[in-house]
């Protein structure tokens, strides 16, 4: 199986979307003749013209609700916002209109658009281009939110998004894109992956690490460090944020007893508050230690390197979550 | 134009009259939930731009709505129904006078945000010149949205990249509760000359002629895609919602509006071509067993369930 990166893994899934399905396009800031900001729609304009791929004025709010419109009269639009941070001027389009048309007209439709976007520090790129704000998006009824950690996931999540009937925000991780990962040559052979649904990436019997998108990498070298110790962690992978495979989590949380959830993003009022408030609830009886998270301080993205590289959580973090919840 | 077309056209700017009225006397005994936004003396606007478009064309409204949705061709019971909150609503009543929508007749939904229907009309109009068809897509916005960012955000991409779309501005002076001449330093003729777009002013109160003007510019768009603005002056009659006492505006302003009624103007135009009082009687009393049957119906509805609370969040439940 040859090895893709992260950002080609997306590409290739716009391209296989675009190809299967008439009805989908794309529209976004320099996605065209320049591909993209991080060259996630390189080549698509000399594949597919310009009648399916719109490099657009800097107007984030207008595209994002254009895309509402266009999924309203029968097309399947994947915007790109250059930087999650920029999701902030799409805001009404996203939270007012695509969330809430198909409850609010009584289901007589859907609305099946994709908006992707990066978020995620480590580029140095300051507080307004690394923020995670996928909580945001998670807390409004009627957005799907996805978060892919590794190239086969890019690929299989933003299909399922496309596929999807409701608008799913595709959160992608900027420090991920040039992750290496298998991707089948065959397009028969690339799979979507449900949305909603998690994975063990790592079993073990003594603690569960619950985390998504570059998280799940720290998680997995926290699970390796405390291997040497004897101590068996299992990591899930979320893949989904809205919804999340709760019984997954649960079910991990019945073996194992005791639960962190880490993240790249704010920790305060952040993803891994609502996964420790629902353990807390339906998993407590379960539990022989407190449930800990981890994730970034209450504070901007700093963008010189030593303070980003202070301010973003990593496995030594989720190491100390989990000695103190096994303590 | 000629008597019967001035007919039809008279008998659904009455439909809307009615019904609006029907709804603030409903609204006054408290029957209908929420907000209501009133487009009395406005109603040549949608009924004149509906009479170019058919089920295939897409427009979306904003807070004032209900003059655009009706004259799109919804169902009128189901139309009341949705406003008073009912399940046989078109909305199954979860959407409300500033949400009603008819997807299968093109009508995208009112919008409670000011100037929102810009872009996913915008959208709509590439969508429709993707598909080929020829049709063509109309946002309906007042004054007060010229203020507004995304306004100046749609006109350049509609220009830009030759959207079939009819910007209609229904400019009745006021943005809320202030005037607009205070909160707007240009104005929409200058703003569509800056982006090159084909610009119109017509009087909105004059149903004939908006129709001339909207005929004219959607038989162009369907042939060359491009966007066009259509400015109608018109007039608020009523505040912002119902229950606005309306004490910012002068009352001498709002007494002189009744020269300018849109369906006074209407009836004296069917007289010049031959119409008879009896003829617009008969008008009258059609409409008004139509709106009263509507208005039983909705008022006999059951209300929606609360077990369906989480119905139609989503297409599918994943996870």
């Amino acid at each position: 199986m040859p090895e893709t990166r992260y950002i080609k893994a997306v590409n290739q899934a716009l391209a296989d979307a675009m190809e299967a399905d008439p009805t989908v396009f794309l529209i976004g800031e320099d996605i065209g003749a320049a591909g993209g900001s991080f060259k996630a729609t390189r080549n698509l304009l000399e594949k597919f013209g310009p009648e399916r791929v719109y490099d657009s004025p800097i107007s984030e709010a207008a595209i994002t609700g254009m895309a509402v419109g266009a999924a309203l009269t029968g097309m399947r639009p994947v915007v790109e916002i250059m930087f999650m941070d920029f999701t902030t001027l799409s805001m009404d389009m996203l939270v007012n209109q695509a969330a809430k048309a198909r409850s609010m007209f009584g289901g007589q439709g859907s609305v099946p658009m994709v908006l992707r976007t990066p978020h995620g520090g480590g580029l140095n790129a300051g507080p307004q281009h690394s923020q995670c704000l996928e909580a945001w998006f998670a807390h409004v009824p009627g957005l799907r939110v996805v978060c892919p950690s590794n190239p086969a996931d890019a690929y299989g999540l933003l299909r399922a998004a496309i596929d999807d009937p409701d608008p799913v925000i595709v959160v992608e991780n900027k420090a991920l894109y040039a992750m290496k990962g298998d991707l089948p040559d065959a397009p028969e052979d690339r799979e979507r992956i449900e949305i909603g649904k998690g994975r063990i990436v790592r079993p073990g019997r003594d603690a569960t690490v619950v985390s998504y998108g570059a998280a799940v990498a720290m998680a997995e070298t926290a699970a390796e460090t405390m291997a040497e110790e004897g101590i068996e962690v299992e990591v899930i992978d979320l893949r989904s944020i809205q919804p999340w495979d709760e019984s997954l989590v649960l079910e991990s949380l019945t073996r194992t007893h005791n639960l962190v959830v880490a993240h790249e993003a704010v920790e305060a009022f952040g993803v891994g508050a609502e996964i420790v408030a629902r353990m807390a609830d339906i998993g407590f009886d379960q539990l022989d230690g407190p449930i800990l998270r981890v994730g970034a301080p209450f504070a901007p993205s700093p963008f010189g390197k030593t303070l980003e590289d202070a301010y973003r959580p990593d496995a030594n973090q989720i190491v100390a979550a989990l000695r103190r919840t096994l303590a | 134009m000629k008597l019967d077309e001035l007919a039809r056209l008279h008998r659904q700017m009455l439909v809307i009259r009615r019904a609006e009225e029907r709804l603030q006397k409903l609204f006054a005994d408290g029957l209908v939930p929420g907000f209501l936004h009133l487009s009395i003396g406005q109603e040549a606007v949608p009924v004149g731009v509906s009479e170019a478009l058919t089920d295939c064309d897409t427009v979306s409204s904003n807070h004032r709505g209900h003059g655009h949705t009706l004259a799109k061709g919804v169902d009128l019971k189901g139309f009341f129904a949705e406003i008073l909150g009912k399940a046989t609503g078109l909305c199954k009543g979860r959407g409300g006078s500033m949400h009603v929508a008819d997807l299968s007749k093109g009508m995208l939904g009112a919008n409670g945000i000011v100037g929102a229907g810009l872009p996913i009309t915008t959208g709509s109009a590439l969508a429709l010149k993707m598909q080929g068809q020829g049709a063509v897509a109309v946002v309906y916005f007042g004054d007060g949205a010229l203020a507004e960012g995304v306004l100046h955000e749609c006109l350049n991409i509609a220009a830009l990249w030759k959207l079939p779309i009819l910007f209609v501005c229904e400019n009745n002076g006021w943005s809320e509760f202030s005037p607009t001449e205070r909160q707007l330093a240009t104005s929409l003729d200058k703003l569509a000359k800056a982006f090159g777009i084909k610009y119109s002013a017509v009087d909105g109160n004059v149903v004939a002629d908006v129709a001339t003007t909207s005929a004219r510019l959607v038989k162009a768009m369907r042939k060359n895609a491009a966007p066009a603005v259509l400015e109608c002056s018109t007039t608020r009659v009523r505040g912002h919602f119902e229950g606005d006492r309306q004490d910012y505006r002068d009352g001498d302003e709002i007494a002189a509006l009744s020269e300018r009624d849109p369906i006074r103007l209407s009836a004296t135009a069917m007289a010049q071509a031959g119409g008879t009082p009896e003829m617009l009687a008969e008008i009258a009393d059609a409409v008004d067993a139509e709106i009263e049957a509507a208005t039983q119906a909705a008022l006999e509805a059951p209300l929606p369930s609360s077990a369906d609370i989480l119905t139609d969040v989503y297409t599918s439940v994943a996870g």
